[in-house]
């Protein structure tokens, strides 16, 4: 290797390491050090321990947040598939409304169903019409799933899409002149070439949906708290604990990463990722 | 209702639409009169803004015909005012530990002012800059909160109580006491405070102990009271209660009298009960944080909304009780009257208790109790 070339690369690559230690290392740090030394800077372990007794939010979050992304899953997988099979034009016009909601603000979205599924909302309304209901939907933890799965689904659609759109139509010729039906293709074909587009799926939407706060606070009515409920307490809310968000923040990491790690070991045979 | 909540939605995003095309003022010229114009000439141009941190839904906007006080008041002196909002006492307390914020001008209530006095955290004002202090009622005046009248010039006043939906609910007001949010009869149909000391409030005064108790055993029985409640809550909201009540999402509600008016006034079928079982009365007071750059210009802002025809704007417009004598005597017959916005001082005298801070021990277990009574099942 050139040795110049090298350093080239470097400077190229300063502004984004700068940016990197500035914006992700030292408040990564800032957070474990509020995590670990209470207010007269003394190392305590209090804070992590305390974390202990929500351990029942911690369940309640993963699990809420993995049915999310499943249900995401089961319904991105086959869309993407479908538009990835669609003629150029469509795809993109496609594209387009998949990404619609997107450009209205995630608060305003959510607050939209807020006012379909209460008591005397808009879809509580027109069953009554045929007699039915009214049914409690507002502030359940279903409620809370489906503006995940609502607010989260293009990030699956997106990266399934971008992987599948990549597999060529002759492999799929290939599996049926070998023999192969259309079920048989999907699963022998397409599921094994699109694992990296589901894996990178997978994380964008469990990620931001295990943390998320917003979503459980309009749509769970506050008493189905979530994990970043719990944190937004600590820091903006009605319980001011900087240390114990922070010990809650650095804990929900951890768990975060063995999941994800755990996930990429299931699928280790596979090297190259897609990541969007 | 539905329908029309959902067009009020729509309504909206078609107005901030507007807005970004250019927002012409909707409002005519000034129909309020200030006392000494003169008094506001100061910053006339010196281009200077102050940042105003203030409950949400808590001074006139504009909307529905009323006067936009910051408006007005860039229009009198020059000062542009940047406005945003909270939810409650400890967002604020909150948002100004982190240190992050850069406010002028804070609305806190009693006990987190003198809260705030005991970590200095508030500015002290210079009351010569504030003429209009004179015309505030002497009973808010050397106020516990700040007994030197050294941090603070009161804005509104008010009580809580009980907003019910008398379509739905078939109790005669009588009978309605801070109990019914307790009744596993109307399970989910109870809208519950999402703020820890007007939660415990409640509580505590269900149990029969002070609202400003500090004992350690009285404040885990009231944690394990609003744990009880929990199961049969629809929801902790703040202001959302605007929207849950006037849709008829609820039955009951916990809230300040003052938005009770308002709600009141739009929606016929809502009612309101001052509990007999006794209840908190408050007084929301402006303050200067700590740090504020423009103190002078904040201090022209509080002078600005206690002259009398200004504060009788927010009066009206909000629904809260005004401290202001000089207002209170240019208020409707029917206002002052009513019997909510200002109750009778025997049942302010017997029914009603000042919240004071708490330890700093007290207000941690409370707010650890808060963590746990939300987390809990």
């Amino acid at each position: 290797m050139d040795k110049k070339f090298n350093i080239g690369q470097k400077l190229v690559a300063s502004p984004y390491i700068v940016w990197v230690a500035v914006f992700v290392v030292v408040p990564l740090l800032m957070v474990a050090y509020f995590a670990f030394f209470g207010d007269e800077g003394k190392f305590t372990l209090e804070y992590i321990k305390s974390v202990g007794q929500y351990s029942d939010i911690f369940i309640r979050s993963i699990w809420m947040a993995a049915v999310a992304t499943i249900i995401c899953l089961l319904i991105s997988y086959p869309l993407a598939f479908i538009l990835s099979r669609m003629s150029k034009k469509t795809q993109s016009t496609m594209l387009m409304i998949v990404m619609l909601p997107m450009w209205m603000n995630f608060l305003l979205r959510t607050y939209a169903w807020m006012t379909l599924l209460g008591n005397e909302g808009l879809i509580n309304h027109l069953l009554g019409m045929i007699g039915l209901g009214p049914f409690k939907m507002l502030n359940t933890v279903g409620a809370v799933i489906l503006g995940m799965i609502y607010n989260y689904l293009p990030y699956m659609i997106l990266p399934l899409y971008s992987v599948m759109e990549k597999i060529d139509p002759s492999v799929l010729e290939a599996a049926s002149d070998l023999g192969c039906n259309r079920i048989k293709a999907m699963f022998r074909v397409v599921v094994p070439l699109s694992i990296p587009g589901i894996m990178s799926g997978i994380t964008m939407v469990f990620v931001p949906a295990i943390s998320t706060f917003i979503i459980s606070r309009m749509l769970g009515g506050g008493g189905n708290m979530l994990i970043g409920d719990l944190i937004e307490m600590q820091f903006l809310g009605n319980a001011y604990n900087p240390n114990l968000g922070a010990a809650i923040s650095l804990v929900l990491m951890v768990i975060v990463l063995i999941i994800m790690a755990a996930m990429h070991q299931l699928d280790s045979s596979d090297d190259d990722r897609v990541l969007l | 209702m539905t329908l029309k909540r959902f067009l009020t939605v729509f309504l909206a995003g078609c107005i901030f639409a507007g807005c970004l095309t250019g927002c012409g003022s909707n409002k005519a010229a000034a129909d309020i009169s200030v006392e000494d114009t003169e008094y506001y000439q100061k910053f006339k141009d010196d281009g200077i803004s102050i940042n105003v941190y203030n409950w949400g839904e808590y001074i006139p906007d504009g909307a529905d015909g009323s006067v936009n006080i910051n408006e007005e008041f860039t229009k009198l002196t020059g000062i542009k005012v940047n406005y945003s909002t909270y939810a409650t006492n400890e967002e604020l307390y909150a948002k100004l530990k982190a240190g992050a914020a850069n406010y002028d001008i804070i609305i806190p209530s009693d006990y987190m002012i003198s809260r705030m006095i005991s970590e200095d955290m508030l500015e002290e004002i210079n009351m010569d800059n504030i003429p209009n202090y004179k015309h505030i009622m002497d009973k808010f005046k050397k106020v516990e909160y700040d007994v030197e009248e050294r941090y603070s010039v009161p804005y509104t006043w008010g009580t809580v109580g009980i907003i019910y939906d008398k379509d739905t609910v078939d109790l005669s007001e009588d009978e309605i006491d801070w109990d019914v949010l307790w009744n596993s009869e109307y399970k989910d149909d109870i809208l519950m405070f999402d703020n820890p000391r007007d939660a415990f409030a409640i509580a505590e005064t269900m149990l029969g102990y002070s609202l400003n108790t500090e004992d350690e055993g009285e404040l885990r029985a009231s944690a394990e009271k609003l744990k009880e409640q929990k199961s049969i809550v629809q929801a902790y909201v703040m202001d959302e209660i605007f929207d849950k009540m006037s849709a008829g999402e609820a039955m009951f509600a916990p809230y300040y009298a003052g938005d009770a008016v308002t709600l009141m006034s739009e929606y016929d079928n809502l009612g309101f009960v001052m509990p007999k079982s006794g209840t908190n009365l408050f007084v929301d007071a402006i303050c200067i944080p700590k740090g504020a750059k423009q103190k002078e210009a904040a201090e022209m802002y509080i002078n600005f909304l206690t002259e009398p025809e200004v504060a009788l704007e927010i009066a009206e417009y909000i629904g809260y009780s005004t401290p202001n004598a000089a207002t209170f005597e240019l208020l409707d017959d029917e206002i002052k009257n009513d019997g909510i916005s200002y109750p009778d001082d025997e049942y302010l005298d017997m029914h009603t208790t000042v919240f004071k801070n708490l330890s700093p021990e007290a207000n941690k277990l409370m707010q650890d109790l808060w963590t746990e009574i939300k987390s809990d099942k």
